[in-house]
């Protein structure tokens, strides 16, 4: 097979990914069946390079290859026809090399070039288009949102994306930093700087101290806690359950004072380096901890159980902005919001990582993709992040081997794929060394890549008022991936 | 519902009555206290730090803590805004007591014409939402920034000014001139985070576009990476009161 086939976190040899031919890629994507992880473009001289990336989640491995692209290549039959998940991905591929994917439906500007954008539109007298931000009403991010709708009921939304765009990509190849790889999403902070500090610990054959590995995953699930806990309570909020709102506001600053108290941070910015991490979690610490996640499950319990008791609050939720498993799956939704939809995806577990293998995850999970199922599942992982936090505590008693080791230098023609779970679901970032060691190509992206279109599906035939709701039970991220 | 007021009830005041002298964490990083003596430069993701004499240029500095030595150390004392961009560049031995009078001089017109409800919308234009977070954060219940009279609002029609967060995108660039043509006068401009102030780790980009900071008359510069609430609110208290 013309396929390496690797690990998250190992480097392997650019120069030995296989080379194969448009078709042989389209017929090896039909056959293979696996989830496309990475699909990006790359200028080797007047030629392009596609490396296209899949993950084989059950298996926990990796599979790699490319296509080249001369310059007489202007275009090819887009891949989405057979595979529906790569849509945004040859958009992506589209806007920056020019290679037009022939057939693809939906062809428009992903980041660049918004005054051209061809919205979707519907024709009729009852029609009426509704049209949203970049500048929203609360204090958001900024995207464009276009409702098409009859009368309350919502036909279409199309998503425009592309305000965040600073060609962040770019200036990790100028300057890679551990400060860059944090700003790329600011409510996934470690998530981002621990793939980041992956990929670089990978390139340079370094190994990290265990206590440091530690570490990084309980920030990674304090992280996790504090935005699920905040997302519940804006999810109350727009249900004007306002008690719920204050008292999971509340709650969620203890978590991230708790996150200030050991990295100076509230969101653990300057936490992990390449090479390890800059503080540590003493005794003491570790018991002040135990007492607050003590504290913020018992009131995220009895919170959310008195919400749920509310039967104004559960007819907000339930069957509000439902996407089904079928849909999820043919969109490629990943992370939380295709667990809630019955995807169960999770690269915690799915790839190998030795300190989650003693806390697995749980499948009495029920689902119903809907808001109300999104709330739970945030609720059920909280309770879960509080428990592997707990249970790395105690791990960390017995790793006395340092904080941090220095760095060696980059690895010639090296190419790694490192994946970490975000609380928003799996972070992918690759990268890729030249012949002098310095880095070519790096590309990131997020679970919010993938989950924009779930959210336009899920207010499909909802009631327009129901988009604030839908919206903040996905909370997507427009930076994450430069969108 | 007597749920609810049970809940209430067990849940108590979380306020932080006195946001003014409200404590802070010994380990948050903020006023950098700058001693003269040998400091690494090249550490600095945004360029924040100049040698002979030392100097920090909080407007640019992420606060990450990776130039700590000798020369540098970071205090937790958060009241670092200005209403001059200037006044943001730390020099040897300054201590905040200092700098928190050089800082912000309120200006009686604004006293007269803000002092009791300010509102504000905040545009977002190109940054990571760390400091959009932050700015909601300041409603939350603990820091309840509306018994001040401040509050955001959802159109710039209904606004006395703007926060501007982020780098400004040049997709950004137009829409945020909009909002800002939108506010009616008297208006003032707020620039909160590195991002906003600078650029800060994204300052090198091609794809951003600063015009707008040239363009229009600033009124208040508020540092951080991302700012912390107390920061935001002290500094809009002490401009406007």
């Amino acid at each position: 097979m013309n396929w390496i086939k690797t690990e998250n976190n190992k480097k392997i040899n650019a120069l030995e990914i296989p080379t194969i031919s448009i078709e042989q890629m389209r017929s090896d994507l039909k056959e293979m069946k696996l989830r496309p992880v990475g699909f990006f473009g790359k200028q080797e001289f007047e030629n392009v390079r596609l490396y296209v990336t899949l993950a084989d989640d059950k298996q926990g491995k990796l599979y790699i290859s490319s296509v080249l692209f001369t310059p007489d290549i202007k275009s090819y039959n887009s891949f989405t026809q057979d595979i529906s998940q790569l849509h945004i991905f040859e958009r992506e591929f589209y806007e920056e090399f020019k290679i037009e994917p022939k057939n693809h439906p939906w062809l428009k500007p992903l980041r660049k070039n918004q005054d051209e954008y061809p919205f979707f539109t519907m024709q009729g007298e009852d029609v009426h288009e509704v049209a949203v931000g970049p500048i929203h009403a609360g204090v958001i991010e900024p995207g464009h949102f276009r409702f098409m709708c009859q009368g309350e009921k919502v036909y279409n939304l199309e998503i425009m994306l592309g305000y965040q765009y600073k060609g962040i990509e770019d200036l990790f190849l100028k300057n890679p930093d551990n400060r860059l790889a944090e700003s790329v999403c600011g409510d996934s902070v470690i998530a981002h700087n621990m793939a980041y500090s992956q990929v670089m610990e990978a390139l340079s054959d370094t190994k990290i101290p265990e206590r440091a590995q530690i570490i990084r995953r309980i920030a990674l699930e304090l992280e996790r806690m504090a935005v699920h806990i905040g997302d519940m309570g804006a999810i109350a909020g727009d249900m004007a359950y306002l008690m719920g709102a204050s008292i999971f506001g509340t709650t969620r600053t203890l978590v991230i004072n708790t996150m200030l108290e050991i990295t100076g941070s509230r969101f653990g910015r300057g936490l992990i380096n390449t090479g390890g991490v800059n503080f540590d979690i003493d005794f003491e610490m570790s018991d002040k901890i135990r007492n607050v996640l003590d504290e913020v499950i018992k009131i995220v319990e009895k919170t959310t159980k008195t919400m749920l008791k509310s039967s104004s609050c559960i007819s907000r939720m339930e069957r509000t902005g439902t996407v089904s498993t079928e849909t999820a799956y043919a969109l490629g939704a990943v992370g939380m919001a295709a667990r809630s939809s019955g995807i169960n995806l999770d690269s915690r577990f799915d790839f190998k990582d030795r300190w989650y293998e003693k806390c697995p995850w749980e499948e009495d999970f029920k689902f119903t993709g809907d808001v109300y199922s999104r709330f739970k599942l945030r609720y059920k992982e909280v309770k879960q992040s509080a428990r592997f936090i707990d249970d790395l505590l105690e791990e960390l008693k017995d790793y006395e081997d340092g904080l941090k080791v220095p760095v060696g230098n980059l690895i010639r023609n090296a190419f790694v794929v490192s994946i970490t779970e975000g609380w928003r679901g799996e972070v992918v970032h690759t990268a890729i060394t030249g012949a002098n060691a310095e880095l070519i190509r790096y590309k990131i992206k997020d679970a919010s890549f993938n989950n924009w279109y779930m959210l336009a599906m899920a207010v499909r035939n909802n009631g327009i008022s129901d988009f604030p709701l839908c919206n903040k039970s996905f909370n997507l991220s427009y930076c994450a991936n430069d969108l | 519902m007597l749920d609810t007021i049970k809940l209430k009830y067990l849940q108590g005041r979380k306020y932080i009555k006195d946001i003014k002298n409200a404590p802070m964490k010994e380990q948050f990083r903020g006023f950098p206290i700058i001693k003269s003596g040998d400091i690494d430069c090249s550490c600095c993701p945004t360029g924040a730090i100049s040698k002979n004499p030392n100097s920090i240029d909080m407007g640019k500095c992420t606060f990450c803590g990776n130039c700590k030595c000798d020369a540098v150390q970071f205090s937790n004392f958060y009241k670092l805004a200005s209403i001059n961009r200037d006044a943001l560049i730390i020099k040897e031995n300054m201590t905040p007591e200092e700098f928190e009078k050089i800082a912000i001089q309120s200006r009686r017109e604004i006293k007269k014409i803000f002092s009791k409800s300010l509102k504000l919308r905040q545009v977002s234009a190109g940054g990571c939402n760390g400091c959009e977070m932050e700015l909601n954060a300041c409603s939350n219940a603990n820091f309840d920034m509306g018994r001040f009279g401040i509050d955001f609002v959802a159109s710039p029609r209904h606004a006395d000014g703007i926060v501007i967060t982020g780098a400004i995108t040049k997709n950004m660039a137009y829409a945020l001139e909009d909002c800002y043509k939108s506010v009616p006068n008297p208006k003032i401009v707020i620039l909160a985070g590195s991002c906003a102030i600078s650029g800060g780790i994204f300052q090198n980009s091609k794809e951003i576009n600063r015009e707008f900071i040239n363009k229009y008359p600033i009124d208040l510069y508020i540092p951080g990476c991302p700012i912390h609430p107390l920061t935001f609110i002290n500094a809009i208290l002490n401009f406007i009161k």
